[in-house]
């Protein structure tokens, strides 16, 4: 594998690791655009196919990095694009955590705290219309996102369970 | 604001032993790895506040609640960042370190095996139907997230960042960094303007 492209991928996920208030989620748009429309490293339903994979797998959401790493670059891009899509945000945690302790009374850790959240809400979303666009989406697929927030939200039902009966009910509607 | 009472998780109860002086590397590790290979669906939280809190009693429950909300404010992943959190705690900055490669190295394995077999079989019909439809619940659990905190942004200010955020990032697809590097800065100053007005 070239290192061009290791380095290209860990300046693609490096600088999403410092924005991506509120997890993945706030940054799957962005992800979308330059591995789809920047780099061209694949199509957009091959990148909604992978977002899928990382939904359905264990673990946090941004190990979406591994996988687009993988496909782009082998075991070595998987590598890099994890530590790149960590490394940065995880220093900011570190330093933040020892500015949080030693800042016990400051009125700032209010603000930090009640000032990240709408960017993280306004990002959030962004996220989710990203990956609907990305899908080719149709109406099958927009019933099926509605429903699932809706039982998600409202009821007991384990994620797993929706994810079972969806993953039956496209393969059905496919080989029917 | 963000964190998670206590009745969350079922639970609280005073923890079994008393916390050791010092927390050998190789303990630490070891229960963020068995917590990553466990917590399938978004219950880290829950799990990790089984294992260090009521198990091993190495944080305390105000502890745990503050690391809760800052692994949430902060950017990088939930489960990532509450490793950071209590491993440094712990143990300084190597045990962050070692919690959070703990935390991450089995999903890690699991989601490049998940890879292999989409590249085996992603070109057939019925997987990319399949992917499809997983991608629509994942959608959907984002959009449940994005309800959750929405449901907390209640003044007109944030609510208006929290909209033209969205707007231009997901409609109008403008880049996002330069977006969030000036939005940020803005609430954050006028939440913090805000509160001096309430206590002058």
């Amino acid at each position: 594998m070239s290192d061009s492209r290791l380095l290209s991928l860990a300046l693609v996920f490096a600088p999403l690791s410092l924005i991506s208030f509120g997890g993945g989620q706030a940054i799957v748009a962005e992800m979308q655009h330059q591995v789809v429309d920047v780099h061209h490293w694949m199509s957009g339903p091959a990148f909604a196919d992978l977002f899928a994979i990382s939904r359905a797998a264990p673990g946090p959401s941004t190990l979406i990095a591994a996988l687009i790493g993988w496909q782009v670059a082998g075991l070595g891009g998987a590598i890099a694009a994890t530590l790149a899509i960590y490394i940065p945000s995880s220093l900011l945690v570190y330093a933040a955590v020892r500015w949080w302790h030693a800042s016990k009374d400051s009125p700032w850790r209010t603000a930090l705290e009640r000032g990240l959240l709408p960017v993280a809400v306004g990002l959030v979303f962004a996220g989710a219309l990203a990956v609907l666009e990305a899908a080719h989406v149709g109406a099958l697929q927009i019933f099926t996102t509605v429903v699932a927030a809706a039982l998600i939200l409202y009821t007991r039902v384990s994620v797993y369970a929706i994810m079972g009966v969806t993953a039956a009910v496209f393969a059905g509607v496919q080989l029917a | 604001m963000l964190n998670l009472n206590h009745s969350y998780f079922g639970f609280r109860m005073t923890p079994e032993v008393p916390p050791p002086k010092q927390i050998p590397l190789l303990d630490l590790i070891g229960v963020f790895f068995r917590v990553g290979v466990t917590s399938f669906g978004g219950s880290t939280a829950a799990w990790l506040y089984k294992e260090v809190v009521e198990r091993r009693g190495w944080l305390d429950d105000e502890h745990f609640t503050t690391a809760l909300t800052l692994a949430q404010v902060l950017p990088g992943a939930n489960p990532v960042n509450l490793s950071i959190y209590i491993g440094s705690q712990l143990r300084g900055g190597i045990g962050g370190a070692a919690a959070a490669i703990g935390m991450v190295a089995p999903p890690f394995v699991i989601i490049l095996i998940l890879g292999y077999l989409y590249r085996q079989f992603g070109s057939s019909p019925v997987a990319h139907a399949v992917l499809a439809g997983l991608a629509a619940v994942g959608v959907g659990m984002t959009l449940t997230i994005g309800v959750k905190l929405a449901r907390k942004v209640r003044r007109p200010i944030p609510i208006a960042i929290a909209v033209t955020l969205f707007v231009t990032v997901g409609v109008l697809h403008w880049p996002m960094i330069p977006m969030v590097l000036a939005m940020t800065p803005l609430s954050i100053g006028l939440e913090h303007l805000q509160a001096k007005k309430r206590t002058p």
